[in-house]
């Protein structure tokens, strides 16, 4: 047991004096290789580009552009709101509901008499409300988030569907406040260009951001330092919720029409996708914004050049899987090179 | 008390507490008191209670019943925030730190500095914390890659010593140290152990060791309590006592305990 302790010490002695040691250091290799990972899933979007175009020359049109990243947008804001989950090491389900429930709550507010100003709020309230039932039933009641979610995934679908009949109705209003929140050309791209700044800063720059981190990292850690634990994870999924609001009216003004189904679980699936791709391990502890931007431009990518090259819609799918088997693949390698698997 | 006259006022000091999960009852009634400038070893088996008291002289966990004094005052602390605010700092033995983020992020851990972007968002003032904590290492003599690398990339005794340095980074006046030499080979712990003493002799920090290894609770403590089945049954100075006598003793519980 003794001789068992010198030798430990000294593998630790020599680690710590890193001085004695080479000039790049194994840690630093990977740390390099970790700063490439978004760089990674940016040359593949780089490369389907490309692709797309020698295939296809109207890909590089501004209208087909527009269409790329106009889902690029939907896709990149349910992916933000996946990551910040997910850097807690939970996941949220109702997303794709809340971008369908949100705009008919903001709908039934303006016919009742509400200012369209208002009902939008009113409309983001809603998926803040949804957000703040799924930090409640996680947080508080101990269910995990997995679980939590699937039920308000199929509630909030539910009362989507008894409110509207089933049936789409008309976006409400006209002028700026429509223009802004989605009716003109390019403002869905904006608000995914905003949103994404803001979370990007949030999540490197700011207290709440690191820790989030910390308590998806190492929530007992967390608690020991003083770090409300439970309030940054509420405050997440709330989140979670509002960003899911935001984009799903952004997106109904765009269309001008709010439809029941729209969004739902295949923009979930879609948007956990990105995230994946991106870099964002479900471990909790490390997550992208960056990488699921790119991740959702990816996906948006190859759905329409795919379309516009009349492949078989359902060979998107088996692309889109193999895709994110690779990308996790990637992502594991890099955790355990780092050695934080746990 | 070797060093401390009869009359002095502990700095901490608990009265009767218990603490139950259930049906377990974790502490029975536990006093224990730590003077200014003094290395009070707490030793015991697994199971004993420690990690309970010390989650309650911390603010991590509430008592059942007894109360807690600061300086004679008494305190009753609602989370580890509370009890940090009061110059009372720990480093547990899971160390608490945070794989995923960088050495001076930790180091600053609920602490942060911040800054103004643009006059009014308020941000990370990560060059601040980043120089601050190259600096603090340096004067600790604890070699790491870089104040840049995700501790989780480092060696068990320089995450160790980071834990430790980011507890003594404010001059507490209470330093628990929860089994600080567990993980460590025994250069680190005598780095650990010499930061305890220096601790002690310049800012007159009362520290609280949690150890097994009786010959360094021996070396660096003043006094020495006997935590057993939610009780402390042991309370001599180190020069009234020996290795010896509390190896039999800790012996003779396990070999009755166990049937």
């Amino acid at each position: 047991m003794k001789v068992g302790n010198n030798v430990n010490s000294q593998a630790v002695n020599s680690e710590l004096h890193a001085e004695s040691k080479p000039p790049v250091p194994k840690w630093q290799r990977t740390k390099q290789m970790l700063q490439y990972r978004e760089a990674g899933i940016g040359i593949v979007a780089v490369l389907l580009v490309v692709v797309f175009q020698l295939l296809d020359s109207s890909f590089l049109t501004v209208a087909n552009l527009k269409v790329v990243f106009q889902l690029s947008a939907e896709i990149a804001v349910v992916a933000i709101a996946e990551v910040i989950v997910m850097v807690l090491g939970e996941i949220d389900l109702s997303v794709g509901n809340v971008f369908a429930f949100a705009p008919f709550i903001m709908y039934f507010a303006y016919e009742a008499g509400l200012p369209l100003i208002v009902a939008v709020v009113v409309g983001l309230l809603s998926g803040v409300a949804v957000g703040w039932v799924n930090a409640i039933l996680h947080v508080k009641l101990h269910v995990p988030s997995f679980i939590a979610t699937l039920a308000t995934l199929y509630t909030v679908l539910g009362i989507t569907l008894l409110m509207s009949g089933g049936y789409p109705v008309d976006t409400p209003g006209s002028g700026w406040i429509v223009a802004v929140m989605g009716g003109a050309g390019w403002s869905v791209v904006v608000w995914a260009i905003v949103i994404g700044i803001i979370w990007h800063f949030l999540l490197k720059r700011s207290r709440f951001g690191i820790y989030t981190v910390a308590v998806g990292s190492n929530a007992v850690g967390s608690r020991e330092v003083g770090i409300p634990t439970d309030r940054i994870r509420m405050l997440n999924f709330v989140l979670a919720g509002l960003l899911a609001a935001t984009i799903g009216i952004v997106e109904g003004f765009n269309v001008g029409s709010i439809d029941p189904l729209a969004g739902g679980t295949s923009l979930l699936l879609e948007g956990i996708a990105a995230a994946v791709i991106g870099g964002t391990a479900m471990t909790g502890g490390s997550g992208t914004i960056v990488g699921a931007a790119i991740g959702a431009f990816v996906i948006a990518a190859l759905n329409d050049g795919m379309n516009l090259l009349g492949v078989n819609a359902y060979l998107f799918d088996v692309v889109l899987g193999v895709a994110i088997a690779v990308a996790m693949i990637i992502n594991i390698r890099v955790v355990r090179l780092r050695g934080t698997i746990r | 008390m070797s060093q401390n006259d009869a009359a002095a006022v502990p700095i901490l000091e608990a009265r009767g507490v218990r603490k139950s999960f259930g049906p377990v009852q974790a502490l029975r009634n536990v006093s224990l008191r730590l003077y200014p400038g003094e290395v009070l070893g707490m030793v015991g088996n697994n199971g004993a209670g420690k990690s309970t008291l010390i989650k309650i002289l911390t603010g991590f966990h509430s008592p059942d019943a007894g109360e807690l004094f600061l300086s004679g005052k008494a305190v009753n602390f609602r989370s580890p925030d509370e009890a940090r605010m009061h110059g009372i700092e720990t480093v547990y033995q899971d160390l608490g730190l945070i794989n995923d983020l960088p050495v001076f992020r930790n180091m600053f851990l609920r602490r942060e500095h911040m800054r103004r972007f643009l006059g009014v968002l308020p941000v990370l003032d990560d060059r601040r914390m980043r120089k601050e904590t190259q600096d603090y290492l340096r004067k600790l003599r604890i070699e790491i890659p870089s104040v840049k690398a995700d501790v989780g990339l480092l060696s068990g005794g320089q995450r160790q010593a980071i834990a430790v340095a980011r507890s003594i980074y404010m001059h507490p006046n209470v330093l628990i140290l929860d089994e600080p030499l567990a993980a460590m080979g025994a250069r680190e712990g005598r780095m650990i152990l010499d930061l305890v003493l220096e601790l002690k002799r310049n800012y007159h920090t009362a520290i609280l060791l949690i150890a097994h290894n009786y010959a360094q609770v021996f070396e660096v403590c003043d006094r020495i309590n006997w935590l057993t089945r939610g009780e402390i049954s042991f309370d001599k100075s180190v020069s009234d006592t020996s290795v010896d006598e509390l190896t039999r003793m800790v012996m003779a519980d396990y070999m009755e305990s166990s049937g």
